[in-house]
């Protein structure tokens, strides 16, 4: 044990996908071995990496011996090591359900570009450095894309040129804010910069304006998640889930790191932030009332968990986001949770129904029971009801809303949690409906290995809501930096 | 008006430019040739503020985050045209078909 206690487990977490992604693309007979084996093992690095900041808090890497501000840090804390874990689970789960594809060419390709993904978004949350933070965010990209054209029909490719079009977009605007940042201040590492910036100073205010623009492009907040529902819904199956569960986490992640480091946010900045998300979720719900598909509703249904997410940072105003950050957090780690077992149920159903039309879903008498178990299982985390994660985060969402007084958040998110319900029970009543069927049915037909990944993330899902305060107490270790945050607690 | 004033404000000009065009354009090949400028202006905007730290000489760390910048542009650039490549292959199939 000697040797292992002196692996580098953060280097290994963000180097492993990288070797395996290129040994995928170099040996593609091999690939989906090497792709489950690097990813498995980057899993468990993950969980080193967890385990040692458990025991000895927040630990900085310096790459190569050269530390900040010059050299680039590698940063550990309570928030990264729970994205980290988030991350290897949920691929990990992804990866077995991807094991299935039968087309030559998308096996051959998922593994390098899922591989890459895992890198940047492995990256993400270990970047103690504002430029690193740009160039993982932009391999994330690449191969989001990537994984979005995979199926490689038309409109596949149309939806990934758009999603690459807002992507650089926000690459531009984030690469001119870090510019900006260190033609002010001189540096480029968080936690140098962590209590230098003065409030009110123009240059920050650029900032911020150019990164929150930027990421929320890439994350598709609401007015700029015009290019979301048809990526999202157009890709294969194990690429929508990871495309929905994971990538749009990774900016989010650099706007909550934003707000930790750089600025401490204002309350007119928290409350357009809130009012974004507020309108995200509605106009995410209507739209998912609309959707004559059933991928398409589960992906208009992530626009409006991601405004939720920014409802919950903005719960109680800019005194409160110093506890809010943990609500957006678990919150974040629910839907990824539950939209991957989501999407890949919907895919599943898809294959054995042969369609995804929700209005011709009772007409089927092929009932894929497990996977449709499997959906109804994701949406009530979705829409939060007890015990499961969605419903930790939106109990803390409303509590700590209802503790500042906070009520138009409180009635925000009820009203889009009714949404929510209302969009999953159009499906779910659809599977449910058997008065419709012309013909023998089928009670326990489309039973299949594919539908244990799905439900075992829908499982976590419910499961992670027992242990909501441990995670929570575990988002706490390190996030204070040297006492300098003038946010964070 | 001094030249680095100069070159900011054409940096701005060309960043703005692009900006706008990336928005509102429709045909994708405009659409990368918008973006190209918006990012020539963003670099361009970078590598001129270099100059005006206290030495007198241009900062290099700035023109190493340009450099990256272009790095990443460019295989985005290069993701682009094969997208809109693969839609006209596709598109000309069908209505060929």
């Amino acid at each position: 044990m000697a040797d292992l206690a002196g692996i580098d487990w953060a280097v290994a977490a963000v180097l492993l996908p990288l070797i395996g992604a290129m040994a995928c693309f170099a040996v593609p007979r091999a690939a989906a071995t090497i792709g489950l084996a690097a990813v498995a093992v980057t899993g468990a690095a993950a969980l080193a990496l967890g385990l040692q900041v458990a025991a000895e808090g927040a630990l900085t890497v310096p790459l190569g011996g050269w530390g900040a501000p010059l050299g680039i840090d590698l940063r550990a804390d309570g928030l990264s090591v729970v994205m980290l874990v988030m991350t290897a689970g949920v691929g990990l789960l992804v990866s077995l359900s991807a094991l299935g594809e039968r087309d030559a060419r998308r096996r051959r390709y998922f593994w390098p570009l899922w591989l890459l993904l895992l890198t940047g978004l492995n990256g993400v949350y270990l970047s103690g450095d504002l430029f690193n933070l740009y160039v993982m965010i932009e391999v994330i990209s690449i191969a989001a894309i990537g994984l979005t054209v995979l199926r490689g029909n038309l409109a596949a490719l149309k939806a990934g040129l758009e999603y690459l079009f807002a992507s650089m977009v926000g690459a531009i605007l984030f690469l001119l804010a870090v510019g900006l940042v260190y033609l002010n201040y001189g540096r480029l590492d968080l936690s140098g910069l962590a209590g230098i910036a003065g409030a009110g100073d123009a240059v920050l205010a650029a900032v911020l304006a150019l990164t929150l623009v930027g990421m929320a492009l890439k994350t598709a907040l609401f007015p700029l998640h015009y290019w979301l529902p048809a990526a999202h819904a157009g890709a294969t199956a194990p690429a929508s889930a990871l495309l929905s569960a994971l990538v749009v986490k990774a900016s989010l992640y650099i706007v909550l790191r934003l707000f930790q480091y750089l600025v401490a946010p204002s309350e007119v900045m928290v409350t357009l932030i809130g009012a974004l998300g507020a309108t995200a979720m509605l106009w995410g719900g209507i739209q998912a009332l609309r959707a004559p598909r059933l991928k398409l509703l589960v992906a208009w249904s992530t626009v409006a968990q991601v405004g939720l997410i920014f409802v919950a940072f903005a719960r109680a105003g800019a005194d409160g986001t110093a506890e809010s950050w943990k609500a957006a957090a678990l919150i974040m780690l629910a839907h990824a949770l539950a939209k991957a077992a989501m999407f890949l149920a919907a895919g599943r159903i898809k294959d054995e129904v042969g369609h995804d039309e929700i209005a011709r879903l009772d007409r089927s008498p092929i009932r894929p029971t497990l996977a449709q178990f499997t959906f109804a299982l994701a949406a009530i985390s979705l829409i939060g009801l007890p015990p499961t994660a969605g419903f930790a985060g939106k109990w803390m969402l409303m509590e700590g809303a209802i503790a500042a007084g906070y009520w138009h958040w409180v009635v925000v998110t009820l009203v889009g949690t009714l949404l929510s319900v209302a969009v999953f029970s159009r499906v779910l009543a659809g599977f449910l409906r058997f008065d419709r069927v012309r013909g023998p049915l089928g009670e326990h037909q489309g039973w299949a290995l594919a539908d244990a990944p799905p439900l075992v993330l829908a499982l976590g899902a419910l499961g992670l809501g027992l242990i909501a305060v441990q995670v929570l107490a575990f988002l706490e270790i390190g996030a204070p930096l040297g006492g300098t945050t003038g946010v964070w607690p | 008006m001094s030249p680095d004033l100069i070159y900011g404000l054409a940096g701005l000009a060309v960043f703005g430019i692009g900006f706008f065009r990336a928005l509102t354009l429709a045909a994708p090949l405009r659409r990368v040739l918008a973006l190209k400028l918006c990012a020539v202006g963003a670099s361009f905007l970078l590598i001129v503020a270099a100059y005006r730290q206290p030495p007198v000489t241009a900062d290099a760390v700035p023109h190493a985050l340009v450099i990256t910048g272009i790095v990443v542009m460019v295989s985005a650039m290069a993701v682009a045209l094969a997208l809109i490549h693969r839609i006209a292959v596709l598109e000309r199939e069908r209505s060929d078909g």
